[in-house]
């Protein structure tokens, strides 16, 4: 009854991997909201343990799971088919992010060109101008808030123009390793996916010493700054969380390379990192856009 | 065919190694398990646990708008209930449950042995019931649970926050996660397991319908994830994302929720119109009218639905050209949505009719949503909408499309595929018990709700004027009626998982689809090895 076009397909055992992985979560969400809370009623408590606990126990379960699937993958147990589904998930998934991320765009383009215009009466709020933060000018960055907070702008060029060449070019340096890859020149990938990952730290090092400015007396731009702040931190801290994801992807990446792994026809887990690597770079282009120069 | 076969075709070196196939006994089975039926069961015994906690909200808050003035519970805790109804019932009942259909439905229906991804499967199933637990544990503590309605408004989950938002935002967020896992799970079964020759317009309609809906949540989910993160920060971290002082607007959150929220009400009908599409046909022995047409309908309800997001908010103060533009997309979707009615009343026009249990409830399915539709296109038009919004006629509306429209699917659909879960027939007199019970007291509790609503009756209030005492008398006791009905279909169930009369393959003669080529109840693996060209053929709802 063997069909032998039709490819054997590969149900995965069972694993105790995934529960873990729900335990780890609940831990992370119990703990967090719980910290949290604490924190707001300045009183101490056990949340933030719960929430390192938690952390912990993800990367356990991802350690744990990835080297069950890498050992299943080098056995050679996974069909074509299985890898199809991989490479369709790991997209939809960056698809995800990107709607995460259009949130946070959305919400600044709001506050742009509605919220803040408003607030200084423009369309039909003239009135609500007048009455509610008469002396509020309206203007964008928003360095000064109806309630009079004042911050200082965090300029595009120096550090942030900077990070847009670094990103960009580590964007191209991983598309050459994968090139090296798919040619199977195994010395040039290591090479340009090292290089990549050390531009990758690079950037991140020079966003905190732009947080740094940014907390600094001069500047006084704090995450409480009125939305520009908000907005500034908010979209560039996660960013900058999903570019150390995005590194730590490529870490293991090379020391996968490092132990022989990978082929010029079967390397779903590179692929996969440095697709990541490239969107992250595509959302910097746009936070460099839309945050810093406009 | 026997099962040995089939596993010795699909696991050829299962001597030395251990497979999904070899069933693990006991609770480790569910714990570990990435087979697509057990996880299926998993989610569906869940919604209904889930239906039935939420249900109980629900008979309290009847209890205490049976009479008007303050009898049972204080304003603060009704509060609470309001919205801890809303979220279990949109998130742990009814979402769920549909994710429970496809993880059963979707691999028969495309010949394939199982889901695409089948550990993450099971790790997005196990993450649901540690978040509703975190949710209903705020019952238990100092701050109380969410008292700010589902919808969560900024301020009042912020600035006016009881407390419990951290817990909200954080059980929302693995939800999320949980939700968006599913939705790539089921892209993914669908665009890369089809069995060979199963073309896209050779899929079944609930297939389809499953699809559009996975991309939908993949798309709308992670802004779900971003406003409940604005929340965070507003409430605890000190940002104005949300407040007009900092620069902020109120008015902000509410077009981000609702650009997630207005998909997301789709996301729990979409896969209704696919279990309808499927019974409706099986019980008029002729094919679904209009296949092509329905694909393309659902098609563009999906997509209009990203453009109509401020119809919830025409009291807002937006800009005229704002309400204009909301009122005249949100009823363009309409349209498709009447095409898809006429074709289910065409489907069955001529047909050789006959009634059984998931035929009634589809036929009530179709009636009744229309219902719910007709009164969200009053609501739909902007002038009127200022005389009816936050009245009881929303709650009128979103009930007959939420509980006559996706629970009636739901139900259709249990009936239609419990033979093929169970290896049994259900006991046909019970559930006839339970759909005419439902039916005339889930009319009596939402049909009056449309004109306390007209009259002016706001909803999340626990007390009201005496004009409204008579028609609320009446509401609750079809909520009671209602709620106590839908424990006979946990009788049914049960009765039918135990034994009863043996299905055979086919219980219903008119029935199209691969899930009946195989025997009853589906044996642990299907499909490893696809079906043939010819079966693929006959379950094509096409008609020719
Ligand atoms: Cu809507």
């Amino acid at each position: 009854m063997t069909n032998k076009e039709y490819e054997s397909y590969y149900v995965p055992s069972q694993s105790h991997w995934p529960i873990v992985g729900a335990i780890a979560l609940f831990m992370i969400a119990l703990g967090a909201a719980h910290y949290v809370t604490d924190l707001s009623k300045e009183q101490n408590g056990y949340g933030g343990y719960l929430l390192l606990a938690g952390i912990a126990l993800v990367i356990y379960m991802l350690a744990g799971w990835f080297s069950d699937v890498i050992n299943e993958s080098l056995a050679g147990k996974y069909s074509h088919q299985m890898d199809n589904s991989f490479h369709q998930g790991m997209s939809w998934f960056i698809f995800s992010e990107v709607m995460f991320f259009a949130a946070f765009f959305g919400a600044l383009l709001y506050l742009r060109v509605f919220s803040v215009p408003w607030l200084g009466g423009a369309g039909n709020n003239a009135e609500t101008g007048a009455v509610l933060w008469p002396d509020f000018v309206a203007h964008w960055p928003l360095l000064t808030t109806p309630d009079g907070t004042t911050t200082s702008a965090m300029g595009w060029y120096g550090l942030p123009l900077i990070n847009t060449v670094i990103l960009i070019t580590s964007s191209v340096t991983a598309h050459f390793a994968h090139d090296a890859l798919i040619k199977n020149n195994r010395k040039p990938l290591k090479v340009w996916l090292g290089l990549t990952i050390v531009l990758g730290i690079i950037f991140m090092s020079l966003q905190i010493l732009e947080y740094s400015h940014g907390y600094s007396e001069e500047m006084r731009l704090f995450l409480t700054s009125g939305v520009y702040g908000n907005s500034f931190y908010l979209l560039t801290g996660f960013h900058g969380m999903h570019v150390t994801l995005g590194c730590i992807m490529l870490i293991v990446m090379w020391f996968r390379i490092l132990k022989g792994h990978f082929t010029p026809n079967n390397h779903f887990a590179f692929k996969a990192a440095s697709w990541y690597w490239h969107f992250v770079d595509v959302v910097w282009v746009m936070l460099f856009v839309f945050v810093y120069i406009l | 065919m026997t099962t040995d076969v089939i596993k010795e075709t699909s696991h050829d070196d299962h001597q030395n190694d251990h497979h999904g196939d070899h069933k693990m006994t006991g609770i480790k089975r569910w714990l570990y398990t990435t087979n697509h039926k057990d996880i299926g069961t998993l989610y569906l015994w869940f919604s209904f646990i889930m239906l039935l906690t939420g249900g109980a909200l629900a008979m309290v808050i009847r209890a205490e708008l049976f009479q008007p003035g303050l009898q049972i519970v204080e304003p603060d805790f009704f509060n609470q209930l309001t919205t801890v109804h809303g979220l279990i019932m949109v998130f742990g009942a009814i979402m769920p449950a549909f994710t429970g259909f496809a993880n059963w439905m979707l691999p028969m229906m495309v010949g394939a042995p199982d889901m695409a991804l089948p550990r993450m499967n099971n790790w997005s199933f196990w993450i649901l019931p540690f978040a509703f637990g975190i949710l209903l544990s705020s019952f238990f503590m100092e701050s109380g649970a969410p008292n700010f309605g589902w919808t969560f408004y900024a301020p009042l989950s912020t600035t006016y926050s009881n407390g419990s938002t951290a817990f909200f935002v954080f059980a929302v967020h693995i939800m999320g996660i949980s939700s968006i896992m599913g939705a790539i799970n089921i892209v993914v079964t669908i665009m890369n397991m089809r069995a060979p020759g199963m073309t896209y317009m050779k899929m079944p309609l609930f297939v389809w319908t499953f699809f559009i809906t996975a991309y939908l949540l993949i798309a709308v989910m992670p802004v779900l994830a971003g406003v409940v993160t604005m929340v965070l920060t507003d409430t605890y971290f000190g940002t104005s994302f949300f407040n007009a002082a900092g620069g902020g607007d109120p008015v902000m959150f509410q077009h981000i929720f609702w650009f997630f929220g207005h998909p997301e009400v789709y996301i729990m009908i979409l896969p209704a119109f696919g279990i309808v599409s499927t019974i409706i046909p099986a019980f008029s022995r002729k094919k679904l009218f209009g296949y092509s047409s329905m694909v393309y309908a659902t098609s563009s309800i999906a997509l209009l639905s990203f453009i109509v997001w401020a119809h919830h908010m025409f009291t807002t103060g937006m800009p005229l050209f704002g309400e204009l533009f909301f009122m005249y997309c949100t009823m363009l979707i309409a349209v498709p949505t009447g095409v898809k009615v006429f074709n289910w009343v065409a489907t069955m026009w001529r047909g050789s009719l006959s009634f059984e249990t998931p035929m009634l409830f589809s036929i009530a399915f179709v009636i009744l949503f229309t219902i719910g539709g007709f009164s969200g296109l009053m609501l739909a038009m902007t002038p009127v909408d200022f005389q009816y919004h936050d009245t009881y006629f929303v709650v009128a509306h979103f009930h007959y499309v939420l509980v006559t429209g996706s629970l009636f699917s739901l139900y259709a659909g249990a009936y239609y595929w419990l033979p093929k879960w169970t290896g049994n027939m259900y006991n046909d007199a019970l559930s006839k018990w339970h759909f005419w019970c439902s039916l005339i007291s889930v009319n009596l509790l939402f049909f009056p709700m449309h004109f306390l609503g007209l009259a002016g009756m706001p909803r999340r209030i626990p007390d009201y004027a005496l004009q409204f005492a008579d028609f609320n008398k009446w509401v609750s006791i079809g909520g009671f009626a209602f709620g106590l009905s839908q424990l006979i279909f946990l009788a049914v169930v049960i009765k039918c998982i135990r034994g009863g009369e043996k299905a055979p393959a086919k219980p219903w003669d008119g029935a199209a689809g691969l899930e009946w080529t195989v025997a009853s109840p589906a044996p642990y693996h299907t499909f490893s090895t696809p079906p043939p060209q010819s079966d693929i053929d006959n379950a094509d709802q096409h008609s020719h």
